[in-house]
């Protein structure tokens, strides 16, 4: 067992794993953050990324000891009042950018980092960077108008 | 029931309510449940396809660390576990066998043979290891054809040539007619490609054991028919005393609908141990033992008359069950094909003739447009073939020969009944969007650079809110499939709606709450919708068969449309007046002429609550359940363009544009009808470009990985453009019909016809789904071989005319240079 301090949505956890523990089942049975789901287990599918100093990673695929001593951002940080939505969430849901909502908490982790990292992104731009994030029941199209309303809100109030 | 002359519910895109939850990573999915205590399921599953299976030693397991218990399929049968059953019977068939964990024979990779129960899912799956199973091997066969053939490997003793069923519907002395007599005939084999439904969520269930109850928690697309098969059937218990819960189901595209093993193993185990028990499946769990979709070998032939109309179309489909029979699986490729096989037109005489096989395979049952989008996608290769055969556009040829506004309800060939329709109408539209006659010219100029552009169209009809009890009784289904709502007023006046539906992101938390806000004259934001509860829901048939918005949302209109009836009733009483004296006007219940007399909704709910001077004979509260079992299916239809380009360097196809427009009738929620398109379109084109299970000799799943098996991403597709026509529907209180599967059951056939549109010039006739990078590279490859050898024969000739583009299909073409999957 090793003990590891991950900062997670701006609070310090500390606690005991074993090594073989992954980052997403600390997230979900350590801290009892569900919003990060587990689609592929194999970095495939996109639903479990979280942001890891604030890069977008597949949380299924990393150990929780890589995290020691890192920042993590997940679902749960984007709205932690419980009142209002965050700005990107608040896109998702005018433009319809969910179904099902598995798959969304990773998406939704993606498009905070790109847009962090382009505040104005083309509609090629988002395809790509949502790449590495499987929906099967939008078909993207609303995932797209999604991101392209958040960047748009958020140029809008600046 | 006459058609409704305007919508009863005003369409409008509200904003989602289910949205609050998802969108803060709130929501309830299966694998979410906080269940301290409880103990971790893993499954061990056979790496051979065929094999007897003698003794299954669980004891190693049982020596490792943190396992408190492993049970082989002998410990289930012993403890009173019984087969799954399956849904669906057709006359004469072999029902093979579904057993939770296997016993004697294995019949399909992946299938579990036994489960070790631990207290953390590390060492169960660490144990899972030690479990020794002596297989001896045998040949299998996974192929539909191969299964088939003479002297293939048997997946039953008892069901000689691994057949199944026979089945067959139509005229087949009048189709044998039609041909004799037809100016011209086309023929085509088609492989439609085994598909896996590939939800994002997992299959996870979880399960409770206190005192002689039983919980489940599981994502299901029908959890009261998985409570009845479970108890009932399955595990002989009262069915009073199982609890089903299923909250927030991530994606299902009919792949939950079937009682599978493992809910059956967790739910036992929990008994037998009385401790809580879990399980979840990995993604490679998925590919092996989620059911399949699709899988069929079809032939298929149209004959045509001078003008090129349709006379007739004949169809022998082999259909793929794999190695035993999920609930639906006998339907699917029997009557939801066969209802559409006249798609959107006249066809005078129809006859298809379905064997349905087994193989070592995981189980086939349905996947989103099950039935359908096998029937749209036969007419629909069939009538480019025609097109090309008979030098007719294909837009010309379609619409030649679409059924007539005036013509409903309208009787198919194949005994099924078109409720409503302007065909015409949603097929200019569509071509119109389009812009057919500019993107022609533009193909053609393109062509002069070398760039192949392809147009390909899919006209369609579907087969959606399944559907009548009798018939579908009638034609083999074990239950009807009719569908409850109960709407109840709380004293305050706010109301809850249980449906017997169940959501897996088609918003019916959204829809439902609009229908019977609707109904009620009170705010969406005024009624909660719960489902998915066997202990608060009403029993129900679930949502699956696009059913949720014509079955579920009209039992929703109806239970509600009751409650107003009695609310009107209670508030012309507390006026003392008449019924027929008092309007509803906002919130008020109004006399009418007499503005100043009024009682407020709110009022209203409070006096049938608390029972004051109620009038004699009306009973107390304010609550109505409705089971609606509707007269017909509803059938949607539309026109699909797809516009793709080839790059004939690398075969890789580009979806450049995507038009649908459907007709689902009217329409109560624009934005998630959208949403639904959308999604369909998307499955669709990756069954046209990308998505193929494939199996080795040795009956080894190959595409076992979202990494081997490509489902579509964003940067693979367009945005789509979307448009509706609105065609009520008769066959419900709404005029809906469903719209969960029309882009799914389109989409192959559009994105086919296109790409084989732009392979043409290049000799290619013909390919079978998924048509992958390296089978298009391929098919032009030895398209231009078969070009350069016909031009040198040609040039040796001088009475030879031009190389035409156009070939005769008149007899039938070999297949593409990988013959199918």
């Amino acid at each position: 067992m090793d003990t590891v301090n991950i900062t997670v949505n701006g609070k310090m956890t500390r606690h005991r794993v074993d090594g073989r523990t992954l980052l997403v089942h600390y997230l979900r049975n350590v801290l009892g953050l569900t919003g990060t789901h587990v689609g592929c287990d194999s970095s495939q599918c996109g639903a479990c990324t979280v942001l890891l100093d604030g890069w977008p990673v597949r949380s299924c695929s990393i150990l929780a000891v890589q995290a020691d001593d890192c920042s993590v951002e997940t679902v749960e940080g984007l709205a932690p009042d419980g009142e209002t939505l965050h700005p990107i969430q608040q896109a998702f849901h005018e433009e319809h950018g969910l179904q099902c909502g598995f798959c969304t908490p990773g998406v939704l982790m993606t498009v905070v980092a790109l847009l962090r990292e382009n505040a104005n992104p083309g509609e090629a731009e988002i395809r790509r960077a949502l790449s590495g994030n499987l929906c099967r029941c939008t078909g993207y199209h609303t995932i797209v108008r999604s991101v392209l309303r958040a960047a748009s809100d958020a140029g809008s109030q600046a | 029931m006459t058609p409704v002359p305007r919508p009863p519910v005003t369409p409008v895109s509200v904003l989602r309510v289910e949205d609050a939850r998802l969108l803060r990573g709130r929501g309830s999915f299966s694998d979410d449940l906080d269940l301290p205590g409880a103990l971790h399921a893993r499954f061990v599953r056979s790496p051979h396809a065929h094999a007897l299976l003698g003794d299954v030693d669980v004891s190693g397991a049982l020596a490792m660390p943190g396992v408190v218990a492993a049970f082989n399929g002998r410990d289930l049968a012993d403890g009173g576990v019984n087969p799954i059953p399956t849904g669906w019977l057709i006359n004469g068939m072999q029902p093979g066998e579904r057993r939770a964990l296997a016993i004697d024979r294995i019949r399909y990779e992946g299938e579990p043979l036994a489960v070790v129960v631990a207290e953390t899912p590390e060492a169960a799956r660490d144990a899972a290891t030690q479990v020794v199973a002596d297989f001896e091997p045998l040949p299998s066969v996974t192929d539909v054809e191969a299964a088939a053939a003479a002297g293939a490997p048997t997946v039953y003793d008892d069901a000689p040539g691994n057949i199944c069923f026979t089945w067959e519907t139509g005229d087949a002395d009048a189709t044998r007619a039609t041909f004799d007599a037809a100016h011209t005939i086309v023929t085509r084999k088609l492989r439609n490609n085994r598909l896996v439904p590939n939800a994002i969520e997992p299959r996870a269930c979880a399960a409770i054991w206190n005192s002689g109850h039983l919980f489940l928690h599981l994502a299901s697309q029908n959890p009261h028919l998985h409570r009845f098969i479970l108890a009932g059937f399955v595990l002989g218990m009262p069915e009073h005393r199982l609890h089903i819960r299923s909250s927030d189901v991530g994606g299902a595209f009919g792949s939950r609908i079937a009682v599978y093993p493992e809910e059956v193993v967790v739910a036992w185990a929990a008994r037998r141990l009385d401790r809580p028990v879990r399980w979840t499946a990995t993604r490679e769990e998925s590919f092996l033992a989620d059911s399949h979709g699709r899988d069929h070998s079809t032939e298929a032939a149209m004959a045509f008359d001078a003008d090129g109309r349709i006379t007739g179309l004949r169809v022998r489909t082999l259909a793929n069950l794999g190695a035993n029979l999920s609930l639906y699986a006998a339907a699917i490729p029997t009557w939801y094909y066969a209802a559409v096989l006249s798609g959107p037109y006249a066809i005078p005489a129809i006859h298809c003739a379905v064997t349905g096989l087994f193989s070592h395979t995981s189980p086939v049952d349905a996947y989103r447009g099950a039935g359908r989008t096998e029937a749209v996608y036969v007419v629909e290769r069939l009538l480019d073939s025609a097109a090309c055969t008979l030098l007719l556009d294909p837009a010309l040829l379609r619409r030649r020969n679409l059924i007539s506004p005036d013509s409903f309800p309208y009787h198919s060939a194949v005994n099924t009944v078109y409720d409503s329709g302007d065909y015409e109408r949603t097929f200019d539209r569509a071509l119109d969007l389009a812009g057919y006659d500019r993107l022609r010219d533009e193909q053609r100029r393109l062509a002069a650079e070398s760039r192949y552009i392809g147009i390909g169209l899919a006209s369609y009809v579907d087969m959606s809110g399944h559907g009548p009890s009798r018939e579908v009784t009638r034609e083999g289904g074990h239950a009807g499939l009719w569908e409850s709502a109960r709407v109840r007023v709380h004293p305050t006046g706010r109301v809850t709606v249980q449906t017997g539906s169940q959501h897996q992101g088609q918003g019916h938390e959204t829809t439902y709450a609009q229908i019977a806000a609707s109904a009620l004259g009170v705010g969406v934001e005024d009624v909660a919708v719960g489902h998915g509860d066997t202990d608060s829901a009403p029993f129900g048939m679930g949502t699956h068969g696009s059913r949720g918005g014509p079955v579920g949302g009209s039992a929703v209109w109806l239970a509600a449309r009751r409650v107003a009836e009695k609310a009107t009733r209670l508030a012309a009483h507390l006026l003392g007046v008449g019924d027929a004296e008092v309007e509803r006007s906002g919130d008020r219940y109004v006399v009418k002429g007499r503005p100043a007399e009024w009682r407020t909704w709110e009022d209203v709910a409070l006096a049938a609550h608390m029972a004051q001077g109620l009038p004699a004979g009306l009973e107390p509260g304010l609550e109505s359940t409705v089971q609606f079992d509707p007269p017909n299916w509803t059938w949607p239809f539309g026109t699909h363009v797809a516009v793709v380009e080839v790059d004939v360097e690398t075969g890789v196809v580009t979806v450049l544009r995507y038009i649908a427009v459907d007709d689902c009738g009217n329409v109560i929620n624009p934005a998630i009808v959208d949403g639904q398109v959308h999604g369909g379109v998307a499955q669709g084109i990756g069954q046209a470009l990308w998505e193929g299970a494939r199996y080795d000799g040795s009956g080894r799943l190959l595409t076992r990985s979202l990494g081997s098996y490509a489902i579509a991403r964003a940067g693979w597709l367009p945005s789509f453009e979307t448009a509706r026509t609105e065609t009520p529907s008769p066959s419900n209180p709404l005029g809906v019909k469903g719209v969960g599967e029309t882009g799914a059951v389109a989409s192959p056939a559009a994105v086919s016809n296109a790409v084989l549109d732009a392979l043409a010039p290049l000799g290619v006739e013909h390919l079978d789904m998924p048509m992958t990078a390296e089978k298009v590279w391929l098919a032009i490859r030895d398209g231009r071989r078969r070009q350069s050898a016909a031009l040198d024969t040609a040039s040796t000739r001088l009475d030879a005319g031009p190389v035409a583009r156009v070939v005769d299909r008149s007899r039938e073409s070999s297949p593409g240079p990988e013959g199918g999957v």
